[in-house]
């Protein structure tokens, strides 16, 4: 690959995993436990879709082809999305969902403040704006655990459940392949295996808070950021993408 | 005629941008909130840079619009809207004027610095007090973290019962 094809690569998997956990989010609008949750829930779908128009129209412009952030987000097929096999993951209850955000996002917020600073001012001004708004995502997903966890029977026993379902997507986030290298060779990205302790150490901090346990280290399923995805995506993009592949080049 | 000759000052252009209102918080203008970056002449045409309070805040392309309207009334027809991502915007660029705007609309103002403590340390430290913008207690709780629009929390006052929204430190 090209200097230029690794930066796309890059640049498309930042971006993915925002289009694909906000849409998962977005799956909430209407449905949530209370009006403030879907407000909550709704406003950091709208952040990460915000976040991801600036990464894919970036990925468009380095890849040259004149596909700008739409055109990859509805005119590519599973194989092409680069997300990671996390925020893929259904919905569940409430208590999944929370998980799966709480386990993102602070994975999210460390790799985004490496990235500000980057040696490519395009993505470090990105990372940038996108830190400030993952902030908050990380404080009220943190907060769900501490309030699910340490709660009653119930809803402890599904924070438990959801934590140990979810634990086997999370070893992806710190794996480097020879995209992350390249991007850590030339000062674009962080060398992934550094955000792992940070990250764990906020895990047991919090799981110890809320009365958890952290499930022990075991096998890691991977792929999602090769194109080797689970059966989730096929249906979350014949949801996203609908609209454009019925009726192509449609506008409002 | 040239253009230099019938082109309006910059201080009389930012006066008018001072009219046009936020489309989500209309209790406050553009140039309250730090919305506006820039407003420059090149050549004879207007560039006002603008920034995006939140990645996806859909008002923002709303806002470039409204710029651009007001501006037009004007009888500028020479102008571009640019959008400027670098440096972030942060609620301290909200001036003072547009901070008791805020507040005498019924939105607590940000209380803090955003370039305050990180998000590690904010998360093991006491929440903060908002004051009610309606009584004024500091008695409050915060219901949620996003609020109406993703620039917002939403609080309860424990004295008066009023719920209000509080506009966050980004």
């Amino acid at each position: 690959m090209s200097g230029q094809e690794v930066l796309f690569e890059y640049l498309l998997r930042l971006g993915d995993n925002a289009l694909i956990l906000g849409h998962r989010l977005s799956e909430w609008c209407g449905h949530s436990p209370a009006l403030e949750e879907d407000l909550a829930l709704s406003n950091v779908a709208l952040d990460l879709i915000g976040q991801t128009q600036l990464w894919l129209n970036l990925a468009g412009e380095i890849e040259g082809k004149g596909r700008d952030a739409d055109k990859l987000a509805y005119l590519r097929d599973a194989r092409d999305f680069r997300n990671l096999l996390l925020v893929e993951q259904p919905n569940g209850n409430f208590a999944a969902t929370m998980a799966r955000q709480f386990h993102f996002d602070a994975w999210h917020y460390l790799l985004l403040r490496e990235l500000t600073g980057s040696k490519d001012a395009r993505i470090a001004e990105i990372a940038a704006k996108g830190l400030k708004e993952v902030t908050y995502h990380l404080e009220r997903s943190r907060d769900w655990i501490l309030r699910l966890g340490d709660g009653t029977e119930e809803s402890h026993r599904r924070m438990q459940a959801a934590i140990d379902d979810l634990w086997m997507y999370t070893g992806e986030m710190f794996e480097s392949d020879e995209v992350d290298q390249a991007m850590m060779r030339e000062g674009i990205g962080p060398d992934l295996a550094s955000l792992h302790e940070p990250w764990l150490g906020l895990m047991r901090s919090t799981a110890e808070e809320a009365t958890l346990t952290l499930p022990q280290p075991g096998w890691a399923q991977r792929g999602g950021k090769r194109g080797m995805h689970s059966e989730h995506l096929g249906y979350i993009l014949a949801d996203l993408q609908f609209l454009q592949r019925a009726y192509p080049n449609a506008t409002w | 005629m040239t253009g230099s000759l019938t082109r309006p000052d910059l201080e009389q252009i930012r006066t008018w941008l001072e009219e046009v209102p936020d489309p989500e918080v209309p209790a406050v203008s553009v140039m309250d909130l730090g919305i506006i970056r820039d407003v420059q002449w090149s050549g004879d045409e207007l560039v006002v840079a603008i920034t995006p309070t939140y990645s996806g805040c859909p008002a923002t392309s709303v806002i470039a619009l409204d710029i651009e309207a007001a501006l037009r009334a004007r009888g500028l027809d020479r102008l571009r809207v640019e959008r400027r991502l670098s440096p972030p915007w942060t609620t301290d660029w909200i001036s003072e004027a547009g901070r008791r705007k805020l507040e005498a609309y019924g939105i607590a103002p940000p209380v803090e610095s955003a370039g305050g403590p990180s998000v590690f340390d904010r998360l093991l430290r006491k929440p903060l007090t908002i004051a009610c913008p309606r009584c004024k207690s500091e008695n409050t709780s915060r219901i949620s973290e996003f609020g109406s629009t993703p620039c917002k929390a939403q609080y309860r006052c424990d004295d008066c019962l009023e719920p209000f929204d509080y506009f966050k430190c980004i």
